[in-house]
């Protein structure tokens, strides 16, 4: 949890202030050292265009971050209200949902987003579109599991005897017991949405070169695979480091809040 | 006979999704923007060909209509004709697809090789050094992004010491194999991961069941116990696990097909959806949710065969 912690602190460090910790500016140019190995001056080596693969590494930190909490926050929000009141009210809509759910899985994640990127264009904003669209549903699939497991305990049944209004039961006594899988199901996703943006980029359907993001390096690295592996490799290497931080704050937050309950 | 009534229940409920699948993504490519005559047409194209393409692809008509066209060819088996590259879809996801079902089987395989003996050696020491290591590399594989891997092997192996090519497929089935096995390594280290998982904490869970204590009491030799008594309980929960996950198996088809340049399904999605080559798309959507349909019904079917206690 602690070395999560640490990894997280580091990374929004590096969106917050990339100027900061970077070296050079993430475009600059400098023709006079292109595709050098990591050296001293350059420790991740340099581009095709001369540009310090660390430094772009650094300032990619902040769309990859970007990412992972735009790519989340709606899905996440949207996700967890649907979910708990379909949960709450059951029946016909319960059943749509169960529909729509079988429908989801059966599409391959990857190629929805990918077809609905491609039809609204490429571009950060789309690919948040997109993925909203689609992973919301996750979201509302467990809350509504976790809100029909406490609609069943007593105190619901005290609420309404009680006179509570639906929504007031709902949101205000049932969901926050039902909210622990979410949030630990949130930060899981947010490792997950990483991976696929930084998949879009490499694809060239996510962030748009020149900007930096960490498939889009990948993808860079592409061509100069054999005579400069820096290119690439470093760059994959943010990624890995960044999803394992956020497992390891995901399981920290599940021992915690486990605990509590 | 209950088996049955489940198993039709299930049949019953792929093919009504199967069926919304149509109809998501005959909604999607009509809702997009651009013009499939004009497309196909280009610059040649004047009002009154554009005008006569669309009589012809049937663009005109009222789509309930149009739909209903759909759903007719497609249970013929037309899946329409390529935009960019002017034959058959059905041909080109035929010559495509047998590339795909080699790559995915290759890594289901290979995921299994790995992911079985590591979850057991995992569960069976459990909290050793032998575990931590393993459950270590669990966790780093499930962060790393598939093309990731692929490029990482790429550069070591393919370029680096030419131990495999660099991509493409072979001609012939063994040389497929021998070229196939690099992406399906890619493939499978992801989702060894995954299996990897959850097998081993079905096996510790099922490890420390009453049943297994008796079963050693009894005097039946361990590896009777951990074959027939361990495994095929733990391997329940791993099966559900594999259908669930075809979907996503996939996915990683694709990426890794753009990174070795395999000629696949996978590669001609993405390829097909920068082109807008609206047919190809539709088509190939259209079948692989038929197969990813047939492969969790033949999940169920497993899972139902193994566990006597399933009721749906």
């Amino acid at each position: 949890m602690l070395a999560g912690t640490a990894v997280l602190l580091a990374l929004l460090a590096s969106a917050v202030v990339p100027q900061g910790i970077a070296p050079y500016p993430p475009d600059a140019f400098d023709y006079r050292a292109l595709l050098q190995p990591p050296s001293l001056a350059h420790p991740f080596g340099t581009d095709n265009f001369g540009r310090d693969v660390l430094s772009r590494t650094i300032w990619a930190a902040r769309i990859d971050l970007q990412i992972a909490i735009f790519g989340t926050l709606f899905p996440a929000v949207f996700g967890t209200i649907v979910g708990a009141l379909i949960g709450y009210v059951g029946g016909l809509v319960d059943t749509l949902f169960r529909r729509l759910v079988d429908l989801l899985i059966t599409i391959p994640f990857l190629v929805l987003v990918i077809a609905i990127v491609a039809a609204l264009g490429p571009g950060l904003l789309n690919m948040y579109i997109a993925v909203s669209a689609v992973s919301w549903v996750f979201y509302a699939r467990l809350m509504r599991s976790e809100i029909i497991a406490q609609k069943r305990r007593d105190y619901a049944d005290a609420g309404r005897v009680m006179g509570y209004g639906s929504t007031r039961i709902i949101f205000r006594h049932l969901l926050p017991n039902a909210i622990t899988p979410s949030i630990i199901y949130w930060m899981t996703d947010m490792a997950l949405v990483i991976l696929l943006g930084s998949s879009l980029g490499y694809l060239g359907l996510g962030a748009q070169p020149p900007t930096a993001e960490w498939g889009v390096l990948i993808a860079d690295g592409r061509n100069f695979m054999t005579t400069a592996w820096w290119m690439s490799i470093f760059p994959g290497l943010a990624i890995v480091l960044a999803g394992i931080g956020f497992s390891l704050v995901g399981d920290g937050i599940a021992i915690l809040l486990r605990r509590r309950t | 006979m209950y088996l049955l009534t489940v198993l039709g229940h299930r049949v019953l409920q792929t093919m009504a999704t199967v069926v919304f699948v149509a109809v998501l993504i005959f909604a999607l490519m009509h809702m997009l923007p651009g013009d499939p005559a004009q497309a196909m047409l280009g610059d040649r194209g004047t009002t009154e060909a554009i005008a006569q393409l669309h009589h012809e692809l049937g663009l005109d008509r009222p789509i309930p209509v149009q739909f209903w066209e759909f759903l007719r060819r497609i249970l013929t088996l037309n899946l329409g004709e390529s935009v960019a590259m002017r034959i058959p879809v059905t041909l080109l996801i035929a010559d495509r697809l047998p590339n795909t079902l080699l790559l995915t089987a290759m890594a289901g395989v290979l995921a299994l090789l790995i992911a079985v003996p590591l979850a057991f050696l995992a569960a069976l020491r459990q909290g050793g050094w032998a575990d931590a290591i393993i459950r270590g590399f669990s966790q780093l594989s499930l962060s790393m992004p598939v093309f990731y891997v692929g490029l990482i092997l790429l550069i070591t192996l393919a370029a680096g010491l030419r131990w495999f090519p660099v991509g493409g497929i072979g001609s012939g089935f063994v040389e497929d194999l021998y070229y196939l096995f690099l992406p399906s390594l890619t493939l499978a280290l992801s989702f060894s991961a995954i299996l990897l998982r959850n097998l081993r904490s079905s096996l510790v869970e099922v490890l420390h069941a009453e049943f297994v204590s008796f079963a050693t009491a009894k005097g039946l030799r361990r590896r009777v116990v951990l074959g027939r008594h361990v495994l095929r309980n733990a391997s329940i929960s791993t099966v559900t696990l594999l259908g669930l996950h075809t979907s996503s198996l996939v996915g990683g088809a694709v990426i890794t097909e753009t990174v070795f340049g395999i000629p696949g399904v996978g590669r001609l999605m993405v390829d097909s959806i920068f082109s807008r080559d609206y047919a190809v798309v539709q088509g190939l959507t259209m079948v692989l949710c038929v197969l990813v349909s047939v492969v969790l019904l033949a999940v169920d079917a497993l899972q139902a065969l193994l566990d006597p206690r399933i009721s749906t």
